[in-house]
C-alpha cells in the first residue's frame, strides 16, 4: 500500500510518499503563484494509493483531486510528529504564515492548540521580510545572528511597522547582525507566549520550515526552558502525518 | 423583493445607490449561506420570506404603524425593555450593525481600532443605508461597554433623536437601583413620546407579548438538543437575529409552528446532519444580521451548532419576567429583574454565565464551545480567558475565535475550526 500526503502551505508545498508507512520519496517546492501546477508537476508519474491533503491549499486540491482526504495542518503536524518523536507532548510549528502551538495527550491526540493571528508577526513569512530589510539571505540572517554578541531589541511585533523600524535602525547606524539576532528574539518570544496558551510537557517538538533556523532553536529552547526535539525534516513533518493518516485510513 | 419600495426608502431619506449596494450583497449572501443547506425545515420558508423583506415589506410595516400614530424605537442591545415599549404601544427594533459597510466615513469619527459592531453602526447610519434607524422615531442608546458608551456621545449628532439609557456595572443592590431608576425614567421618557400612560394592565400585555416570544425561543433551544440535530445552528441564529426585527406576535407563531415540525422530525428520528454528527455551542459576541460568517465556517466544516449564548441567542432570550404585580411599580419591579438577570460581560464580576455556558453545553449535548470574541470588544475578549480555562478544567473542550466583520482571514479561522472539530472527533 502507497500512501501519499501533500502539504499544500503560503510558501512551500511538501510531499512525502509512504510504502507500508515507511517513507519512500518526499519533495519540497515553492508555492509560488500557481499552486496547482506545483502539485501536478510533484504528483507527476508517481503511484499511489490514496492521497490526504492539508495545508492552506487543502480544499483548493480535493476541487481537484477528488478522492483526496483532508485534514488539518494541526492533525496532521501532531500524526507526523507522533511517528517521530515517539511520546512527543509538546510542538511548536512555524511556518510561512502561521505559528502553533500544539499540546497532545499520551496517545498522540490534539488535547489544545492555539494559532497566531492573521497577522505574519512571528512566521516564517516575518523572518523573511526582516532579512530582506537588512539586505541579506536566508543563511546570511541566520549566520548573522548567531554571529551577534547582543541583540538590538525591536520594539514592534507588527512586520510592517517592524520593518520600518529596521530601517530607522539602520539609518542611526544599529549593527546589522545585533537587528538580526533582535529579530530571532522577537520571534521566540512571542512563540514562547503562543505556548503559555496550552499545557507544556516534555518532549517538546519543534517543527515547520522555521525549525531549520538553528538560531531559531534555541532560542526558542531558551524561552520555553524545554529541549527542543527537531525532526530530521522538520519542513515535511505535516506531509508525512498526512500520508501516515492515509494508510491508518487504509484507503 | 417584488414590490418597488423605492419611493418609500427615498422617502425615508435612505441613499438609494448606496442602499441598492447594500442589497445587492445582502440579498445572495443570505441565499448563498441559506438555502442551499440540506434538510431544511419547511418551517425555515418564512424566516427567508422575513430575511428576503427585511428591508421591504417590515419597513413598510413600520411606516404605516407611524402613519397610524405608533411610535419606533430603535436599539442596539437587548437591555432596552421591550415591555416598556409595547405597553405604550410602541414597536421595538434592532438597528443595523452586523456588516461592515462605509468604514472609511465611520473612521473619522471613530478609531480604527473600534469593535466591527459599533463601526458597522455608525457607518450605516453615515452612509444613510439602514432603513430601521431612519424609521425610528427615537434610539436608545444604552451605556453598556465603554465602546457604545463613549460612541453614543458621537452618535447623537448623527441622529435626530437619541435617549441614553445609563445601566448599572454591578448586580448589586445599588446597581439594581439604578436600573430601577433608568427604567423608570424611560418609561416617562415613552409616556411623553406616545402621549399614552403606562398602566398595569398595558404592562402586563407588553410582559405578556415578551414573555411568549421568550417562551417559543426557550422550546426552540430545548428541540436543539435532539441528535440528529432537527435544525441548523445557521437557521437557529437567523430566528435569533429575526427576534429583533419582526412583529412579535407573527414571530411568536410562526417560531411555534416552526417548532412543531421540529417536534416530528425528532419522533421520526430526522435530522439535519447525521446523528453522531460533533456538537458545538457558541458563546461571546452577538452576531447581528448579517453576520454569519463563523456559523457558515463550522457548520462547514462538519459541525452542527446547537446553542448560541449569546446577546443574539439566550442570553438575550434568558429568563421569563414575572407577570404577578399588581401596580406599574410591581410590574416594574419584575422587569427590573429579569433583565438584572442577563450575563452581560458589562458586569463585573460577571460570575453566572460560565455556569450558563457549562449548563446549556450539558443540556445540549454540546461536545465543545466556541467562544466568539469580536476584535477590540473588551469586556467578551478579557471574560474570554477564564471561561476557556474553566471549560477545559471541566473537561469541556473550548476553542477561541476573535474575529470581525472582515473576510481576509477566513481561511485561518477555517484551519482553527477544522482542527478543533476533528479534537472533537477524537
Amino acid at each position: 500500500m502507497r500512501s501519499a500526503g501533500i502539504d499544500i502551505g503560503s510558501r512551500a508545498i511538501k510531499f512525502v510518499l509512504c510504502e507500508d508507512g515507511r517513507v519512500v520519496g518526499s519533495t519540497v517546492e515553492d508555492t509560488g503563484s500557481d499552486p496547482l501546477t506545483v502539485c501536478r508537476r510533484v504528483l507527476d508519474g508517481l503511484a499511489y494509493n490514496r492521497i490526504t491533503s492539508t495545508g492552506y491549499g487543502r480544499h483548493l486540491f480535493k476541487e481537484h483531486w477528488p478522492e483526496a482526504d483532508v485534514i488539518s495542518e494541526i492533525k496532521a503536524v501532531a500524526k507526523g510528529v507522533t511517528a517521530l518523536v515517539p511520546g512527543c507532548r509538546t510542538i511548536i510549528d512555524i511556518g510561512g504564515q502561521d505559528s502553533k502551538a500544539i499540546s497532545l495527550d499520551a496517545s498522540g491526540k490534539v488535547q489544545k492548540f492555539t494559532m497566531n493571528d492573521r497577522c505574519a508577526a512571528g512566521t516564517g513569512q516575518f523572518l523573511e521580510m526582516m532579512a530582506t530589510a537588512l539586505a541579506y539571505t536566508r543563511e546570511e540572517f541566520v549566520a548573522a545572528a548567531r554571529r551577534a554578541s547582543r541583540a538590538q531589541k525591536l520594539s514592534s511585533m507588527c512586520s510592517v511597522f517592524a520593518q520600518s523600524e529596521v530601517v530607522s535602525l539602520i539609518a542611526r547606524g544599529a549593527a546589522k547582525e545585533e537587528m538580526a539576532l533582535g529579530v530571532h528574539e522577537s520571534i521566540a518570544s512571542r512563540t514562547a507566549a503562543l505556548a503559555g496558551g496550552v499545557p507544556v510537557e516534555a518532549p517538546v517538538a519543534f517543527t515547520g520550515g522555521c525549525a531549520r533556523n538553528e538560531c531559531l532553536v534555541s532560542l526558542i529552547s531558551a524561552a520555553m526552558k524545554h529541549p527542543l526535539r527537531v525532526p530530521e525534516s522538520p519542513q515535511t513533518v505535516a506531509a508525512l502525518g498526512c500520508a501516515l493518516h492515509t494508510a491508518a485510513e487504509g484507503r | 423583493m417584488s414590490t418597488d419600495y423605492r419611493p418609500m426608502w427615498k422617502e425615508l431619506g435612505l441613499d438609494l445607490e448606496a442602499h441598492d449596494a447594500l442589497l445587492g450583497v445582502l440579498g445572495p449572501l443570505h441565499e448563498q449561506t441559506f438555502t442551499r443547506q440540506p434538510q431544511r425545515p419547511e418551517g425555515m420558508k418564512y424566516f427567508d420570506f422575513v430575511m428576503s423583506e427585511v428591508h421591504g415589506l417590515r419597513i413598510k410595516e413600520l411606516v404605516d404603524a407611524r402613519s397610524s400614530g405608533r411610535k419606533v424605537v430603535g436599539s442596539f442591545c437587548t437591555f432596552v425593555p421591550e415591555e416598556l415599549v409595547l405597553a405604550l404601544d410602541g414597536i421595538l427594533v434592532g438597528l443595523c450593525a452586523g456588516a461592515e459597510f462605509a468604514t472609511p466615513e465611520a473612521e473619522k469619527y471613530l478609531p480604527r481600532n473600534t469593535c466591527a459592531l459599533i463601526k458597522g453602526a455608525f457607518g450605516f447610519a453615515l452612509a444613510r443605508v439602514c432603513p430601521y434607524l431612519a424609521a425610528s422615531d427615537v434610539v436608545v442608546g444604552e451605556n453598556t461597554c465603554d465602546g457604545k458608551k463613549k460612541g453614543y456621545e458621537i452618535f447623537k449628532d448623527l441622529v435626530p433623536n437619541l435617549y441614553v439609557m445609563d445601566l448599572p456595572q454591578t448586580k448589586s443592590a445599588e446597581g439594581r437601583a439604578l436600573m430601577r431608576a433608568e427604567f423608570k425614567r424611560f418609561g416617562t421618557y415613552l409616556e411623553g413620546l406616545t402621549g399614552k400612560k403606562l398602566t398595569a394592565d398595558a404592562l402586563k400585555k407588553g410582559i405578556a407579548a415578551v414573555n411568549a416570544k421568550r417562551s417559543v425561543m426557550h422550546r426552540l433551544g430545548k428541540l436543539r438538543a435532539a441528535d440528529p440535530s432537527p435544525i441548523s445552528g445557521l437557521d437557529g441564529l437567523l430566528m435569533n437575529q429575526i427576534y429583533f426585527y419582526d412583529d412579535p406576535a407573527r414571530f411568536t407563531g410562526s417560531v411555534a409552528k416552526l417548532c412543531d415540525e421540529l417536534e416530528l422530525r425528532i419522533k421520526r428520528n430526522e435530522g439535519v446532519a447525521p446523528k453522531g454528527t460533533p456538537r458545538i455551542l457558541i458563546s461571546g459576541c452577538p452576531m447581528a444580521v448579517p453576520n454569519w460568517k463563523l456559523p457558515a465556517i463550522v457548520e462547514k466544516a462538519g459541525a452542527i451548532i446547537v446553542g448560541e449564548e449569546s446577546c443574539v441567542g439566550a442570553r438575550g432570550t434568558q429568563a421569563l419576567t414575572a407577570d404577578t404585580g399588581k401596580t406599574v411599580d410591581e410590574l416594574l419591579d419584575a422587569v427590573v429583574d429579569r433583565y438584572l438577570k442577563i450575563d452581560c460581560a458589562i458586569f463585573t464580576p460577571n460570575a453566572s454565565p460560565v455556569e450558563h455556558v457549562l449548563a446549556m453545553a450539558k443540556e445540549l449535548g454540546a461536545q465543545g464551545v466556541i467562544h466568539y470574541g469580536l476584535q477590540f470588544c473588551s469586556p467578551y475578549q478579557i471574560e474570554a480567558g477564564p471561561v476557556e480555562k474553566r471549560l477545559e478544567k471541566e473537561g469541556v473542550p473550548a476553542l477561541r475565535i476573535d474575529t470581525d466583520y472582515g473576510q481576509e482571514d477566513i481561511g485561518q479561522i477555517q484551519t482553527r475550526v477544522e482542527a478543533f472539530v476533528e479534537r472533537l472527533r477524537g
